[in-house]
């Protein structure tokens, strides 16, 4: 066997990096527009339905560890082939500094397993800089996204409902589901302090959208991956149509090395290495698509240095791997005394929370400048590993069931009857807030590691700011108050100054993006408004990189329609040959 | 062929010989029979990295036989028969806490060393191993660790291994199916459609639907029909 490297030899007219919300959106907007693509993804093919990989409707006793999350990050039932560790995988931290780094590997990415929470940006979300003269304005507003919003509602499915807030855009929704018991206290509580609880925003399917997918039967487990395809998951509602047209090739185990470049300076294909053999091969495309996620996508265009481009690749402006955000996170708990002894019923619903809290003030009336919004937890829900644990932190809190108080902890037929007891009485809440993107917060090329592969990884370095400590007291305020006057006891402390007011370290909330940020100067930005770039006119990047500021909103929805709206810009400009 | 039939899938591999798979891999694969050799578990949608890494930890157990007769008495103690379901052993919890301690090595010192713990003070005591003792005597010493809040600074030491068994002991019995099922009463991870929490709840809580918003949620008359919508954004209702 010679060690070559072995060049496929079809020239693609596009060859995609990744196969999550942006690479599936753009092969299937692609694909169904003629063109032959090539779908590189790191992971092995994955698809809901596969009985071999299925763990919907599987119960805890079937795994022997019921569930817990000793070799994935979420629990043995969590659909994400992957986690903030990877064995042979490393990424390293700069200063002393934190950042983590969850990545997905297989078809579909870390959508088979995420929350399902779809929330368009807000005509404010894209104007930041001119509000509060933090960050930077996105070279697009809202109008201009608008339109794809509204096809991807409808093409992918999003339940919710219309409520006229200015800059919480109302979409076409399903019908959302009724809400659970502790999401009726939540409301109840939260109505006293003027916080507003509506109905999730979420891509379950409550009613058929097409012939191809199911309809959502409310088992609470999308963090699975739904095998009637009734969630969103890029696998089965992106890939699954796009490969049906017979114009994709789908390269899987397939781990990008770099974007090889011609003598034009143009990129001409992807250098990968083939996990089942290790040896390297190049796929040619007259266009290229990056949409390995933010922090991959800015690796690769770091790691594709030539005499061309000495910064890597569509780096003049050496803004790639800055501008890192991750939403803020910060959670608190509660125990309703209400719920103890609850009647028994099936109390799954959907597979996340049927209700939430936008983001419903005023920065200008606050000390820091964005906003966060809450999701809700708790309920009857199937027991995994954990259940039970600490029951002696919650025990001693109320009176016994014959109302004499009691000491916190024990055994025996009481413990055993309070755990049966307790069961669905404890609930919670997450705030998910917007950070600043910072020029200090990034990833770079660490010139001392490779992977497993011999790629060099990247190196964070990142920190928070009083903007964010400032917002998470903010939330651990609000948390207090909504638990308390939902009639509920609040566990565990508050924390303070000492623990950034207990925000997750960066990287936690899986919303990382801002790496290869869009803009309209090229000496401030990688990639102009159509998520090309500045300096390699074929290539792309649709992920979470293009994104200038995040919002408070989870990033998926806005990943997808940017990424239909640069695939359709794509598709014409090579039309007119422009590329 | 079908439609999963029609997908063109490339493994890479297959492209270095120039192979092209049309892949007509059939949708329901056989079951693996590597799944089989995992205990008594069931196929629960490994990767082949997870299985072989299952079926090493099944290789051998962790705790000796000393141990895990200790462990028993202990589960038993913690999570005892009762009128509704059996006991922690009846649901096989000291064979998950020996997996446990495979899968989660952190947890190998606390709970040897805890193990060791209650021989150490049944010994010196009333000269007999833990399990040796009376139930009585067994009794009068996790009274001694199971109130963290009340525990003699002479017990502390046990404190936190008991809190270990007794959270490992919980979890693998409330997350067994006589756990799960008999005792907690757990009823879903079933195909079904979500109507909302029962009237009689409702009452007791004093809780209602907003009226306003009862109109707006989903039926389970409708969920099969196509939705469509105006040009508002409007969804069509029936």
């Amino acid at each position: 066997m010679s060690f070559q490297i072995i060049e496929q030899p079809t020239v693609y007219d596009v060859v995609i990096v990744g196969s999550g919300a942006g690479g599936g959106m753009a092969a299937k907007i692609l694909a169904e527009g003629g063109l032959k693509v090539a779908l590189l993804e790191a992971g092995p093919n994955f698809d809901p339905k596969n009985p071999e990989q299925q763990t919907q409707l599987k119960w805890p006793w079937m795994s022997p560890r019921r569930g817990a999350g000793t070799t994935r990050a979420f629990g043995d039932f969590d659909m994400a082939y992957g986690g903030w560790d990877i064995d042979g995988e490393p990424y390293t931290r700069k200063n002393g500094t934190q950042f983590d780094w969850f990545r997905s590997r297989m078809l579909g990415g870390r959508t088979n397993h995420w929350g399902r929470i779809s929330l368009r940006f807000g005509p404010y979300d894209f104007k930041r800089r001119s509000m509060d003269g933090l960050g930077d304005d996105w070279p697009i507003s809202y109008d201009d996204v608008k339109p794809f919003y509204d096809r991807l509602d409808k093409m992918v499915g999003v339940f919710g409902s219309k409520e006229g807030m200015y800059n919480e855009p109302d979409g076409f929704f399903l019908p959302p589901p009724k809400p659970r018991l502790h999401e009726m206290f939540i409301q109840r509580g939260a109505a006293k302090v003027n916080v507003p609880v509506i109905p999730a925003r979420l891509s379950i399917l409550t009613r058929r959208i097409n012939q191809d997918r199911g309809v959502c039967f409310y088992c609470r487990q999308c963090s699975r991956s739904c095998m009637v395809y009734g969630d969103f998951s890029s696998s089965s509602v992106l890939v699954k149509p796009a490969l049906d047209t017979g114009n994709v090739d789908l390269y899987v185990n397939a781990m990008a090395r770099e974007v090889i470049t011609d003598t034009d300076g143009k990129a001409k294909a992807i250098s990968y290495v083939n996990k089942e053999d290790l040896r390297e091969y190049q796929v040619r495309g007259k266009t290229i698509i990056l949409a390995a996620s933010a922090c991959e996508s800015a690796r690769l265009l770091l790691n594709s240095v030539s005499s061309r481009h000495p910064n890597g690749l569509a780096n003049n402006s050496g803004v790639v791997g800055k501008y890192l955000h991750d939403s803020t996170g910060a959670s608190r708990m509660g125990l309703h005394p209400e719920m103890l002894d609850r009647q028994r019923y099936n109390e799954d619903g959907v597979g996340g929370m049927h209700v939430y809290t936008p983001w419903w003030l005023d920065n200008k009336k606050l000390d820091f400048p964005r906003g966060y919004h809450i999701e809700y937890w708790g309920g009857m829900g199937m027991p995994g590993y954990g259940f039970g644990f600490g029951l002696e932190s919650l025990n001693g809190l109320v009176p016994n069931a014959q109302g004499q108080s009691q000491s916190a902890g024990g055994y025996g037929k009481d413990f055993k009857a309070d755990l049966r007891r307790f069961y669905g009485a404890t609930f919670g809440m997450s705030g998910r807030g917007e950070c600043i993107a910072r020029e200090d917060n990034y990833c770079e090329i660490d010139p001392n590691t490779v992977d497993k592969f011999g790629i060099p990884v990247l190196r964070f370095h990142y920190t928070w700011s009083d903007h964010e400590r400032k917002q998470a007291k903010h939330m651990h305020d609000t948390f207090e108050e909504i638990i308390t006057q939902a009639g509920g006891i609040l566990l565990g402390e508050k924390p303070g100054p000492e623990s950034d007011y207990g925000l997750e370290a960066p990287g936690r909330i899986i919303h990382e993006v801002g790496t290869v940020r869009m803009g309209n100067d090229p000496q401030k930005s990688a990639l102009n408004s159509y998520n090309q770039a500045h300096d390699v006119s074929n290539l792309f990047v649709m992920d979470g990189g293009p994104f200038v500021s995040q919002a408070d909103k989870n990033p998926t929805w806005t990943i997808m329609a940017l990424a239909m709206r640069a695939s359709e810009y794509l598709m014409n400009e090579m039309k007119k040959q422009n590329i | 062929m079908d439609r999963r039939n029609s997908i063109k899938t490339l493994v890479a591999g297959g492209i270095a010989g120039g192979l092209l798979i049309n892949g007509c891999k059939p949708a329901a694969g056989p079951v693996d029979t590597d799944a089989a050799s995992v205990g008594e578990t069931e196929m629960y949608g490994r990767t082949p990295e997870e299985k072989k890494r299952d079926r090493e930890l099944m290789k051998e157990p962790f705790f000796n036989a000393h141990e895990m007769a200790t462990l028993t008495v202990l589960c038993d103690l913690i999570i005892p028969a009762d009128d509704v379901s059996g006991s922690a052993s009846d649901a096989e919890v000291p064979a998950f806490i020996d997996f446990i301690m495979k899968d989660q090595p952190g947890y190998q010192n606390t709970m040897r060393g805890g193990l060791m713990w209650l021989d150490h003070q049944t010994l010196a005591l009333h000269d007999k191993a833990f399990v040796d003792c009376s139930e009585g005597q067994q009794t009068a010493l996790l009274d001694k660790l199971a109130y963290p809040e009340e525990v003699e600074p002479a017990y502390q030491s046990g404190v936190r291994f008991f809190n270990t068994v007794r959270n490992l002991t919980a979890t693998g019995f409330f997350t067994s199916k006589m756990g799960v099922i008999t005792d907690l009463g757990y009823i879903g991870n079933v195909p079904t459609f979500w109507d909302g929490v029962p009237q009689e709840v409702l009452d007791k809580h004093n809780l209602a639907y907003d009226e306003d918003r009862m109109a707006m949620y989903v039926t389970v008359e409708e969920r099969e029909k196509q939705a469509e919508w105006d040009e508002n954004g409007n969804i069509k209702r029936s």
